[in-house]
């Protein structure tokens, strides 16, 4: 490998070289580069939005870091690029425009740069939003691992859903099966040697999202990245002082999820994914929430896992399979796979 | 094994067998807590029957002079091997996790084999921190039988666990009424260890499983031998456990170890329920080959109940330090340390396990 083929640290010094390296690896992947009258393309010191003539403007930001960066079922550039529009699609908002700041660590291969701006690439292209502004950097060797990426979102929406309009007698929906993201990353980890075919369920979640909005009747919307299902419905719980109770028998989980969960002693239900919503609707309207949810191919395994009641405000029940009955409290922390 | 169906037979079941009286099960397993908290199982079980841990959780029972002694040895240069939860225990000065901080080399394994083959990698001296009950001992055995590297030795804390439930119904006010006895010890050691106990207590001892219905289906079988009034050793698990137990992992202990009293943390000395290396493979002992004697360690912070816990004297949420200032980020005692511990497990379903 030659080093052209990586990156230096003369590719973040806003020179001739970053120039080639924008030109020829970044900007001709992106289909779509406008919004407004100054687009990506003008490369100048902003961009512009044409602003939509009415609703509300929505904005969120991630930086995103994970281990590994090329993972079963997709890449961190996926994950950066759906991570962020997933944000906007729970707060009920049309996708606008996505940025994109990259930092790399000196010596990255360039050929898994493109590897993953493809990977972003491909998200924006799926649901047809460009990318209109970026920044890259280069950090020296050892002063980061490998690559971290940041985007903004922009979006529009009619009215902005929020994750805690919730109230006793609603109706608790997820769009689809639960856990895959994180066992699918817990399982590849070189240490555990599972041989399993689970993919990451990474994925731009916006079309689905969009199709149970226009059923109507949504209250609150969220989506269960980091610490999965259980902590998302302890958010709500908490913030709309009421007790989300669900039943563990309704909650989709394919069954290498389970097993990999068992063997690694971790609940699919505190792992993250990254294609899913939580969706709590009004009691009359959950039946056609769930049937617009799965006539889409993201949704077909949506269902509805519980309700909202006041018996222990704050709190998540989790009515267990076997019949039991039990707290679903907020996971700790990262989830550790039990040792002894 | 988790069929509602199933487990509302058995609920009606354990509700007709169910006496007037207080009826007070103890298990002495993490795996045994673990089912019945997750699967939220209390809601079964009728008010005057409760189901405590006691003594279950090896890495609680430890003892803070074994963990001094291994943080001692760590920073003597050695590369110490043990389980991930043993680097959080608190010893007297410090916890393992401390000690690695500071510089000491600390690695968690899976198992003594991945001791053994770390020392045979290197010239360094490797020492494995061997605790757990008659399930972990026969591989620790195993290893030491098998050919060991030089550069291994190993610090003995393994524990037996029928010693242990006896010291249990020794204690004045125990209040016990009958043994769910561990799964897993029991496929080692089969049924025999227990049958002291209804005939010299009049306890009934049902030897459990770890899959719900398992469970469930133990404690109907405690409760219908208390409502016959006869006291026996029943298997309630015989798709694993064989009346004799596994004779081949229990002459490999009797191989290496013998038994010796040792202190379990929260209960004191206890005689014969734990194991030392016999003479001729006392070159292996870490301690002897460190230099480094157990001294007596503080064994309980003031206001901790782990002590009370461990006995099933107490559920953690009798303990005033439960979920204010010990959680699983800053555990006080040990018990909050374990995951097969009771505090910790209660403390991650939510403290409040009959719903």
């Amino acid at each position: 490998m030659s080093e052209m083929d990586k990156i230096t640290a003369m590719h973040g010094a806003g020179g001739a070289m970053m120039d080639r390296l924008l030109r020829e690896h970044i900007l001709t992947e992106f289909s779509a580069r406008s919004a407004g009258r100054i687009g990506l393309d003008a490369l100048d010191d902003g961009a512009t939005i044409e602003l939509p003539t009415e609703g509300e403007l929505v904005v969120t930001t991630d930086s995103h870091v994970v281990k590994p960066i090329f993972f079963p079922g997709g890449d961190i550039g996926r994950l950066a690029a759906a991570g962020t529009l997933n944000d906007l699609a729970v707060m009920g908002a049309r996708p606008l425009a996505l940025t994109l700041g990259l930092i790399l660590e000196e010596g990255f291969p360039l050929a898994d740069l493109t590897r993953i701006i493809s990977s972003i690439a491909g998200v924006l292209d799926e649901i047809g939003v460009p990318l209109i502004a970026g920044d890259t950097k280069v950090m020296g060797k050892g002063e980061l691992d490998r690559i971290a990426i940041n985007t903004t979102g922009i979006g529009v929406a009619a009215h902005a859903v929020s994750d805690s309009a919730i109230s006793p007698g609603d109706v608790v929906i997820v769009t689809g099966t639960i856990g895959d993201h994180g066992m699918a990353l817990l399982a590849c980890r070189e240490e555990f040697h599972l041989e399993t075919k689970l993919e990451s369920d990474v994925a731009p979640i916006w079309p689905l999202v969009e199709r149970a909005l226009a059923a109507g009747g949504i209250k609150a919307m969220k989506d269960p990245t980091r610490g999965g299902l259980a902590a998302v419905l302890n958010e709500m719980a908490g913030k709309a002082n009421v007790t989300i109770e669900v039943d563990e028998a309704e909650i989709p989980i394919r069954n290498p999820v389970r097993g990999i969960g068992s063997l690694l002693g971790i609940s699919p239900l505190t792992v993250a994914n990254e294609g899913k919503a939580v969706i709590v609707t009004a009691p009359d309207r959950a039946d056609a929430v769930l049937r617009a949810l799965r006539a889409h191919p993201l949704g077909k395994d949506a269902a509805i896992i519980g309700k909202v009641t006041d018996e222990y405000p704050g709190k998540v029940i989790l009515g267990t399979e076997v019949g039991g009955r039990r707290f679903l409290e907020m996971p700790l922390g990262d989830p550790v796979p039990r040792i002894c | 094994m988790s069929d509602p169906v199933r487990a509302a037979a058995l609920a009606r079941t354990i509700a007709r067998l169910t006496p007037d009286y207080p009826v007070k099960i103890v298990h002495v397993c993490g795996t045994h807590e673990a089912t019945i908290t997750e699967h939220g199982l209390r809601r079964f079980l009728p008010e005057p029957v409760e189901v405590l841990e006691g003594p279950g959780c090896p890495v609680c029972v430890t003892p803070t002079r074994d963990i001094d002694a291994a943080v001692k040895i760590a920073r003597k240069g050695a590369i110490l091997c043990t389980f991930g939860d043993m680097t959080r225990v608190p010893g007297t000065e410090m916890t393992l996790a401390a000690a690695r901080a500071d510089g000491a080399d600390v690695r968690v394994v899976l198992s003594a084999a991945e001791a053994a083959s770390i020392a045979r990698n290197t010239n360094r001296e490797v020492v494995f921190f061997g605790v757990g009950f008659e399930t972990t001992t026969p591989m620790t055995a195993a290893i030491l039988l098998d050919d060991p590297p030089e550069n291994l030795s190993v610090i003995v804390s393994h524990k037996l666990i029928p010693p242990a439930m006896a010291a249990l119904l020794d204690l004045p006010d125990n209040r016990i009424s009958a043994y769910l006895a561990p799964g897993h010890v029991s496929v080692i050691i089969g049924e025999e260890p227990y049958t002291p106990f209804p005939r010299d207590y009049g306890i009934p001892v049902v030897i459990g499983g770890f899959e719900p219905l398992d469970i469930l289906y133990a404690i109907a079988l405690i409760l219908r031998q208390l409502k016959d009034g006869t006291p026996r050793v029943e298997n309630g698990y015989p798709r694993a456990v064989r009346p004799e137990g596994n004779r081949r992992a229990q002459e490999l202990i009797e191989q290496v170890f013998e038994p010796t009293d040792v202190v379990w943390r929260g209960i004191g000395s206890i005689p014969n329920s734990g194991l030392r290396l016999r003479d001729e493979f006392r070159q292996f002992d870490a301690r002897a080959r460190f230099g480094v004697t157990g001294e007596e360690g503080e064994e309980t912070v003031p206001g901790c109940r782990c002590p009370d816990v461990l006995t099933a004297r107490a559920v953690p949420t009798d303990c005033p330090l439960f979920r204010t200032t010990c959680t699983p980020l800053n555990p006080v005692g040990p018990c909050m340390v374990g995951v097969e511990a009771a505090c910790n497990i209660w403390y991650r379903y939510g403290g409040r396990p009959k719903l």
